[in-house]
């Protein structure tokens, strides 16, 4: 089929079109504000657009087929943007050229981003219909999409950090939205103290990134002798490649301080543990950005990094990748259970999920990581979607205490939140199934593979505990919210549309605001009619969602020549292994990560299936069932139990607290220190100085005073004094005036006689 | 009698008179004092031109002096007279405007 072919002169037009789309409408948004008509139906039209071009591109590289990798890279065919051009030839190390890198990972993530963003773009539409700054949240998501789109076309590690950095900002203005807004009190404080979080953490991570990637860049081997001087994703990997043969196979040590400044990127980014502590708070934002931003595509943009770095990273790197992913996994599961925040369990659900991809890559199973990363971006943003649905239905009630028995009320949203729980639990057919799935099975292979190591039986023990966890708290979720009596105060005298949030309400938002400031607790909204189902905009959208979240993990219901039950993941493994995403060092990756002997992958495989099928999904749901549906007594027993063990799990293992004390106060408490010695110490000298110059001026003046003056005084008085005496001699008396002149003539006359 | 003896009696003219002009506390005794100096010029003129060899040229500025003398008298008897309607007096200690 013609038009499923790369076709290198034309395509790339098309994918450049792709962010610049939405970067055109933010412009447009920008520039008009108010005054452009239906600027949100503009900016939401042009996401479908590139929906539709990234879902077209996407097909060519699922359908693509022959020998050659589906691996694009315009700077190699000559499509590309010079940027701090010395030389002119493309591939001279001095120039930075930046152009499209289009291979399977990108197509596969850039049509996630663009369906997702045009879902939120769309859901958006009823989200945050009378919002004051509606059109500059629509601006915003658009600057952000426009930055991520980038992202994952960059070429280069370089842009890729530019965008990076400015999805930083854009989630940074995003959560604070409500911040400026008076009338809207909802999130008021706990807005701009988020937003500050997020965006203070993630700098942390991205000063690792970017310490990581200029050493890769600029670091000279001494056995190779040179240094990478390029940004460029492939040059990156081939020089890889490079030193670690000069090594004689083993990684430099500056590859893996490299490497794990790099993975402090994905830390920060993918709120990995200990900077997971934004993500939480960052759903102070409105509720399509946290699933937007932070659950589908920047926090997916970590695990990216290490796709698109993996073949950089040392064994030791790997290591701590894998135990960094694999205990935030299995620790925000845990927290995830005792949230009564609708949109904190899916924060901490986020945190974990993100957790197993991290892990996935640790584990070598680079292609796991971002396959549940495609599959998790689905499910996830229409939780959040549908979450967002039965927050508006219920009047910007977040507190699960207060809802149930909307399935009744919320039918559609019921339904869309069902299925896509039904796939991050796991359940066999539901696309979470099979990128989890592939996830234990590239835990289970390193256990039972040649390569055995003690942390990768922990990662998998931890991830399949996750798992449990997972299902349980998801299912939890829904049981709460949906199933029983509604719990919410309804009062139908008040009679106001669920458009018509907020207003008349301050004081009590304004008490609830100062209880829940900056501890990241609930937010309560206010009674009113019965919850009703959401409008048919955002319905579309959690639609589509839902779709992608029952069936991307595997299209078996669309093309059953892809389905094998025995080999479920069979679309995503097809198009991308680790010969197609590196092509250019394939043949060293595969030495590194060798294919699993064939009894060995029957064996793990018999595990991670039947695990995932009979194990950990069931039992998750049964308990959340037996504890939410059956016995509701028994949660609170078995809290009352558990004690300080409980008490511990639900405050976040104090490591606010803990990072708030070796951290925060540290560093406020220096900038005292700081203060201080400027106030004090530098102050001081100034003044010292100042003080000594007035000093000095004193004795100056009075040098000036006594000696300066003095002199002319004095000369003034020897005159004055001569000027005294000889007017004495001046009487005006003629006869005196000639005695001197007799004098002095007898005088000079014995003057002569007598010479 | 030889040139010192006019010599002398000259000299002492002009003593006196110069005591005279110093200490009279009369303006007109002054003036005379300076009539007593012109004159022992003219002495001095008149002995040297007797005494010397030269022509008649002493005893010609002998009697310039003596014109100039009374012309002086004239112009200072004026200023006497000045002297005395200004300061209502003839004492020369008093007519002490020259310090100023």
């Amino acid at each position: 089929m013609a038009f499923l072919e790369f076709n290198a002169g034309f395509d790339y037009g098309l994918l450049l079109a792709v962010p610049f789309i939405p970067l055109f409408g933010y412009a447009l948004q920008i520039a008009f504000r108010k005054k452009l008509p239906f600027g949100d139906k503009i900016l939401t039209g042009g996401m479908g657009i590139v929906m539709a071009i990234t879902v077209y591109m996407a097909f060519k590289a699922i359908f693509h087929h022959g020998d050659e990798p589906f691996f694009h890279e315009s700077a190699r065919e000559g499509h590309f943007f010079k940027w701090f051009y010395t030389v002119m030839e493309w591939d001279d190390p001095k120039n930075v050229a930046a152009g499209i890198l289009y291979d399977p990972l990108g197509a596969v993530l850039l049509a996630v981003v663009g369906i997702v963003s045009f879902c939120v773009h769309l859901y958006s539409q009823g989200y945050m219909h009378g919002d004051k700054r509606y059109n500059i949240f629509f601006a915003n998501i658009s600057l952000f999409t426009f930055a991520m789109l980038s992202l994952v076309l960059s070429d280069n590690i370089l842009f890729f950090f530019i965008f990076w950095e400015i999805m930083g900002l854009m989630s940074y203005l995003l959560i604070g939205h409500f911040s400026h807004d008076p009338d809207n009190v909802y999130f008021h404080r706990w807005a701009t103290w988020a937003s500050k979080k997020a965006f203070l953490t993630t700098r942390v991570g991205d000063v690792c990134l970017l310490i990581g990637m200029l050493m890769f860049f600029g670091w000279t081997d001494p056995e190779l002798g040179r240094a990478c001087n390029s940004f460029r994703f492939t040059d990156l990997w081939a020089h890889s490649q490079a030193v670690v043969e000069a090594n004689n196979g083993q990684f430099p040590v500056w590859m893996t301080v490299a490497g794990l400044f790099t993975f402090g990127g994905t830390v920060g980014k993918s709120a990995q543990f200990p900077l997971h502590i934004w993500l939480p708070d960052a759903m102070a934002g409105p509720t399509p950005v946290s699933a937007m931003i932070h659950a589908a595509t920047m926090v997916a943009a970590g695990v990216f990094l290490l796709g698109r770095m993996f073949p950089l990273f040392s064994p030791e790197v790997l290591t701590v990748v894998t135990i960094i992913g694999a205990t935030t996994a299995l620790f925000a599961a845990t927290i995830g259970m005792t949230a009564w925040d609708l949109k904190a369990v899916l924060a901490w659900s986020t945190i974990s999920q993100l957790g197993f991809m991290v892990a996935a890559v640790g584990l070598g199973g680079v292609v796991a990581g971002m396959f549940h990363m495609t599959t998790h971006a689905f499910f996830k943003a229409c939780l959040f979607l549908s979450a967002g649905s039965v927050i508006h239905a219920c009047h910007h009630e977040q507190d699960m205490h207060k809802m149930g028995g909307l399935r009744k009320h919320l039918p559609i949203t019921f339904w869309c939140m069902t299925i896509c729980t039904l796939a991050i639990a796991g359940v066999p057919f539901f696309s979470g199934f099979y990128s989890k799935d592939m996830i234990l099975l590239a835990g289970w292979e390193g256990i039972l593979g040649s390569q055995f190591d003690g942390w990768k039986l922990y990662a998998t023990l931890a991830l399949s505990l996750a798992a449990i966890l997972t299902a349980f708290y998801m299912f939890r979720m829904v049981f709460l919210t949906f199933f029983g009596e509604y719990r919410g105060d309804v009062s139908e005298g008040h009679g106001h549309g669920h458009d018509d949030h907020g207003h008349g309400h301050d004081d009590h938002h304004d008490h609830h605001e100062v209880e829940h400031a900056e501890d990241g607790g609930i937010a309560h909204g206010h009674p009113g009619p019965v919850p009703v189902e959401v409008p048919w905009k955002m319905a579309t959208a959690l639609c589509i969602l839902a779709f992608l979240g029952m069936f991307s993990g595997d299209f078996w219901l669309l093309d059953l020549q892809f389905w094998n039950i025995y080999h479920p993941h069979a679309w995503f493994e097809h198009m991308a292994t680790l010969d197609t995403l590196y092509p250019n060092v394939s043949g060293w990756l595969g030495e590194r990560f060798p294919e699993p002997d064939a009894h060995t992958a029957h064996v793990a495989h018999n595990y991670a299936f039947f695990g995932s099928v009979f194990l950990i999904a069931p039992l998750g749901i049964f308990l959340a069932y037996f504890l939410y549906v059956r016995r509701r007594d028994l949660p609170a027993k078995i809290t009352g139990a558990l004690g300080i063990v409980y008490e511990t799990v639900r405050d976040k293992y104090y490591i606010d607290q803990v990072i708030n004390a070796t951290v925060i106060k540290p560093s406020v408490a220096f900038g005292r220190l700081l203060k201080l010695i400027d106030e004090r110490l530098v102050d001081g000298l100034v003044l010292l100085v100042g003080a000594i110059n007035k000093q000095l001026g004193v004795v100056s003046a009075a040098f000036d005073r006594i000696v300066v003056d003095g002199l002319v005084n004095f000369v003034g008085l020897v005159s004055q004094t001569f000027g005294a005496v000889s007017r004495l001699l001046q009487t005006g008396r003629v006869q005196q005036y000639a005695a001197f002149a007799v004098g002095g003539a007898l005088l000079t006359a014995a003057w002569l006689i007598l010479s | 009698m030889g040139l010192g003896a006019y010599v002398a009696v000259s000299a002492a003219l002009f003593g006196l008179g110069i005591i005279c002009i110093l200490v009279r506390r009369n303006v007109l005794y002054v003036l005379m004092g300076i009539e007593m100096i012109l004159n022992a010029a003219n002495i001095n003129f008149v002995a040297f031109n007797r005494f010397g060899d030269n022509g008649l040229d002493g005893r010609m500025f002998a009697i310039f002096t003596i014109i100039l003398a009374a012309a002086e008298a004239a112009v200072a008897l004026a200023i006497v007279l000045n002297i005395f309607h200004l300061f209502n007096s003839i004492k020369p200690s008093e007519a002490d405007l020259l310090r100023e």
